[in-house]
């Protein structure tokens, strides 16, 4: 089955985000091969569905974006593999977020993560996965001037090998 | 996402984007990429279906690992069971995002 990358996206969206090629500075192909064993290897989750911490970590700032609409809260949060899933809140003010508030796994799945390295398929998860809220300002320029740099610093003191991106 | 995730790996960490959007990650050349025939904010599944979310997690982590070179891109092949006006209409936040509402009360288009 090939993906229709368009099947639930409004029509008049659509010339949004077809036929606009590489991001602007981003032509090259990069790569890093990967090169343990999955059974030897540590796997972090991110998720851009908005997910916070309710009780020890403020929302991702939904007030500004109403008032700045083409503005998106860049930071990120550290997410608990562990984290009980009444304390995950989401901020996210371009889904319906009623079915992530139900189960939080279907953004970010720290729970099967840890399921799928007690059944040996990893060698382990993240002890701290990476949420972040993916509507941005175009430029990305939050992203990249200040979270990018500071989830890859806290992605290598995790010892990750390899990460998995969700989209929301 | 795309962008953030070549910066990861840029930065010397494999990665794999699980995506309802793939030909936008090609676009974008990512790395890795898996798409899913999803509605937004279900890119693991249905909520409580932990046979479908382990489908989907299963595959990003072979995407992952097995992938020979950049641009590499798999498919679920997992139809959402859902109608599709019901999944469209479903998926869509109950009031329209602060951007959407710009559109609308300006007549933009997006982009």
């Amino acid at each position: 089955m090939k993906v229709d990358s368009y099947r639930f996206l409004p029509r008049s969206f659509r010339s949004y985000y077809e036929g606009r090629g590489p991001f602007t500075g981003e032509e090259e192909l990069v790569w890093v091969p990967f090169e343990k064993r999955l059974q030897e290897s540590r796997i972090a989750l991110l998720s851009s569905a908005g997910l916070f911490l309710k009780q020890s970590q403020p929302s991702f700032d939904i007030e500004r974006e109403r008032a700045q609409p083409e503005w998106g809260d860049p930071s990120w949060r550290p997410i608990p593999a562990h984290v009980d899933n009444a304390d995950r809140g989401v901020a996210h003010l371009h889904i319906n977020d009623e079915d992530v508030i139900a189960d939080p796994e279907i953004a970010l799945p720290a729970r099967l993560l840890e399921q799928l390295a007690t059944d040996g398929v990893i060698g382990g998860s993240a002890a701290q996965h990476v949420s972040v809220m993916g509507y941005q300002e175009r430029t990305l320029v939050g992203w990249r001037d200040k979270t990018a740099g500071e989830v890859i610093a806290h992605l290598r003191s995790q010892g990750v090998d390899g990460l998995i991106l969700a989209p929301a | 996402m795309p962008v953030l995730a070549r910066w990861i790996e840029k930065a010397g960490i494999p990665t794999v984007v699980v995506t309802m959007m793939p030909a936008v990650a090609e676009e974008r050349l990512t790395p890795r990429v898996v798409g899913v025939e999803f509605p937004y904010g279900h890119s693991f599944g249905m909520p409580g279906d932990k046979a479908m979310q382990r489908q989907v997690l299963e595959l990003a982590l072979r995407v992952l690992a097995g992938a020979g070179a950049p641009g590499t891109r798999v498919d679920l092949d997992v139809e959402w069971p859902v109608p599709l006006r019901d999944a469209y209409r479903g998926w869509q936040p109950k009031e329209a995002s602060p951007i959407v509402k710009v559109l609308l009360e300006t007549g933009r288009r997006p982009g």
